[in-house]
């Protein structure tokens, strides 16, 4: 149970929360998939001339246990974080619980312009890192003039 | 009067310099049973040797920096982790033992143990003598 106060205890939770929903009521046709963030894992996507770049800040996760799939052009990355917390332990008290627990799914659409069989990805200090690169054809290519 | 000008402007830098730029909240959880509080906080990205976890007075600070191999003349598309640096800082109770903090640092989550301050234990009171 949690008595609100007038002043929210935490302002920045509260901000965030009237952001959403002013995003939401603002955004007239958003993404099919919704809005991205608040989501675990949180995504960072970057392109270079020869690859789409993902980082997915998934910490604590045994990599054995990270599931990156590709069909029809959709990257979904999925897996399963236990918690932290105390189960069975009677005398502990839970302070503060903010960080996620349980199974995840996040989905990327990727470009067409991509070979989906030359991905590779690592993880590295809490972080997934994938490596999309483009299709030769789509590449770059300086045309010599005869 | 310059010299108190001088001394606040350089309070000021130094202060800014300590406080820094803007960095991200890392969540944490905080369970505390009979022997100490335990912290988990979720610092994706940031290596062993970026990571600082300081005691100043009652005021435990955990901070970390990001580093992500980034391919040159890379171009964002999307970031949900906008900034480059995590940083947090709690209160400490006096009945938290300071010195005995233990730390561990995997895959990007920090264990933080903080154990209590073993009261029965017989301490010893040194007698200056002036």
């Amino acid at each position: 149970m949690f008595y609100r106060s007038l002043f929210p205890r935490d302002l920045f939770a509260e901000l965030d929360r009237l952001q959403r929903s002013i995003e939401q009521a603002l955004d007239l046709s958003p993404s099919i998939r919704g809005s991205f963030r608040g989501g675990f894992p949180a995504l960072n996507v970057g392109t270079t001339p020869q690859a789409v770049e993902i980082y997915a800040f998934a910490p604590g996760i045994d990599p054995a246990k990270l599931d990156v799939e590709i069909e029809k052009g959709v990257l979904t990355i999925a897996g399963e974080r236990s918690s932290s917390l105390p189960t069975d332990d009677e005398k502990a008290t839970v302070h503060m619980a903010e960080r996620f627990a349980g199974r995840f799914r996040r989905v990327i659409t990727l470009p067409d312009d991509v070979d989906t069989q030359a991905v590779s990805a690592k993880y590295r200090h809490g972080v997934l890192h994938i490596h999309v690169p483009r299709k030769e054809a789509a590449m770059p290519r300086r045309i010599s003039i005869e | 009067m310059t010299t108190a000008l001088e001394k606040t402007s350089a309070n000021a830098s130094q202060a800014a310099s300590r406080e820094e730029a803007a960095a991200l909240l890392p969540p944490v959880d905080v369970v505390e049973n009979a022997a100490g509080i335990t912290l988990f906080a979720d610092l994706p990205g940031v290596p062993k040797e970026k990571l600082v976890v300081e005691v100043e007075g009652d005021t435990l600070t955990i901070a970390g920096e990001v580093q992500l191999d980034l391919p040159a003349g890379i171009e964002s598309q999307h970031a949900e982790v906008s900034l480059p640096r995590y940083r947090r800082a709690f209160t400490l109770s006096k009945e938290l033992d300071r010195e005995k903090i233990s730390a561990e640092f995997n895959h990007g989550v920090l264990k933080l143990i903080i154990p209590k301050v073993a009261f029965a234990q017989p301490r010893k009171i040194g007698i200056r003598i002036e």
